[in-house]
Formats: C-alpha cells, structure tokens, sequence
C-alpha cells in the first residue's frame, strides 16, 4: 500500500472521531477544542491535494481567527447549564443522517469521476497560480466579497452593542 | 495515490455528522460549530475536484467559502450574544416568539 493511502486512512480516522468529538462532547469548550482539531486535520488534507495555500488559510483563518471567536464568545456568556438530552430526539437525528451519509455516498461513488488525478504541475496551488485565477477570472466576487465583510462588521457591532 | 471517491466519501461523512449536530444539539453554539464542520466538509470536496480535475476554480471557490463562513460565524455569534442577553438561555427551543 502507497504511503499516502496509509495517511490517509489515519488523518481520515482522526477526523471522523474529533468531527464526532463535536457533535457528541457535552462542554461546550471540549466541543470547541475537537473543532480546532477537526479543522487542523482538514487543512492537511488540503495540503496532500496540492493546495497548500488553502491550507495555510485554513489554520489561519478557521482554526486561528475563527475559533478564538467561538471560545471568546463561550467564554464571555459562560453557559453553565445543563443541556436536556432526548433519547428519542438522538436517535431519530443519527438515523437521518446515517441515511443522508449513505446516500451521498452512493451518488458520490456513482460519478464518472477522473480515476488519475491530471498530472500536477510544479506550481499547482501555489499562492501565485491562486492570485492569478482570483484577480483575473473572480475579480467580480472577490470585490462583492469585501463588501460582504463590511456589512458584517458593521452588523455584528450593531447586534452585540448593548441597548441604552 | 488516493482515488477521489474515498475524499468525497470522507466529506459526506463529515457532512452527516455536521447535520446530527444541527439536528440533535440543543445549544447555539454548537449549532454554529457543526455548521462550520458542514462547510468544511463541502471545502474538502472542492479542493478533492480541484487537484483531480487540474482546474484552481474549487480552490478559489474554497477561498470565497471562507471568507463566507467568517461572516457566517461573526454574525452568527453576535445574535447568539444578544439572544442570550434577552434570555439568559442558549436553548434554540426557548426561541419561539415568531412560533406560530
């Protein structure tokens, strides 16, 4: 077995425990912190598939500036009571997407998808390759898109501002 | 090499398991945290068509999903605040004023 097979059969493990760590931990930061794992495992992935750029944004981004957010966020309301558990609710929710799970799968696997990847080139990915295709082909959504981070900036200031 | 189905198997799983976390939690945060892993899920798969195809558009759209799923959690975050602020309770359930 290739080499890369056998990473990702380990990074893939670890990421279906921590992505269940999130769902099923009940602290709220335990959740978070199986989050940052997850995100962190993901951004290897991007970087076994030529994109180490994404995955440089991703840890910076998701795991930095994103989650920091969250435990910010958790630790200033400091939730301490207990959440109610169902059992019915649970497992009526993990059968669905048991079925939603199965069902992407089966029309994933289905495609007529590229057995061989394109032979990548040396600059694949490379935050040179990814400016051009963004500054040339998307300048339009990229330009929509900073105005997007305006109106939230503007808008989370106008909603967590405390009411005089 | 990994063939492309096992990364598109790998998100779909990340994907229902981002979805039982929406359905079945019943704190807001998490809610938003399993939304993120849902995102995150569809990301790997656009990156996985990305290097498979030979083509940088599914990683520009990665970037734009990004930049997205930022303002997704600041606003998000900001109206689980003033939420919790009006109820001191992070339980979606409590929120049924708009309940018909």
């Amino acid at each position: 077995m290739d080499a890369s097979v056998i990473l990702f059969y380990v990074i893939s493990v670890l990421l279906v425990l921590s992505s269940l760590m999130v769902v099923f931990l009940r602290n709220v930061i335990h959740c978070a912190l199986a989050l940052v794992a997850a995100l962190f495992l993901i951004a290897i992935l991007f970087v076994m598939l030529h994109a180490p750029m994404m995955g440089v944004l991703q840890v910076l981004v998701y795991a930095g500036a994103i989650m920091v957010l969250f435990l910010f966020v958790i630790m200033f309301l400091n939730p301490t009571a207990p959440e109610p558990r169902r059992k019915l609710w649970w497992g009526f929710g993990s059968l669905a997407a048991l079925l939603l799970a199965a069902s992407l799968a089966a029309l994933l696997s289905n495609g007529e998808a590229p057995a061989d990847p394109v032979a990548a080139t040396e600059t694949f990915g490379s935050p040179e390759t990814l400016a051009k295709s963004l500054f040339t082909d998307f300048v339009l959504p990229f330009e929509i898109t900073s105005v997007l981070l305006l109106v939230a900036i503007i808008g989370a200031v106008v909603l967590a501002k405390r009411e005089p | 090499m990994v063939p492309l189905e096992y990364y598109l198997i790998l998100s779909a799983v990340i994907f229902a398991i981002g979805v039982i976390g929406v359905l079945v939690r019943r704190n807001l945060i998490v809610v938003l945290m399993s939304i993120e892993l849902m995102l995150n899920a569809v990301n790997l798969t656009f990156i996985a068509f990305s290097r498979y195809l030979g083509s940088m558009q599914g990683q520009v759209i990665v970037f734009f999903v990004m930049a997205v799923a930022a303002a997704e959690a600041v606003i998000g975050l900001a109206i689980v605040i003033s939420v919790f602020r009006h109820r001191r309770s992070l339980d979606p359930q409590e929120m049924q004023l708009l309940k018909w």
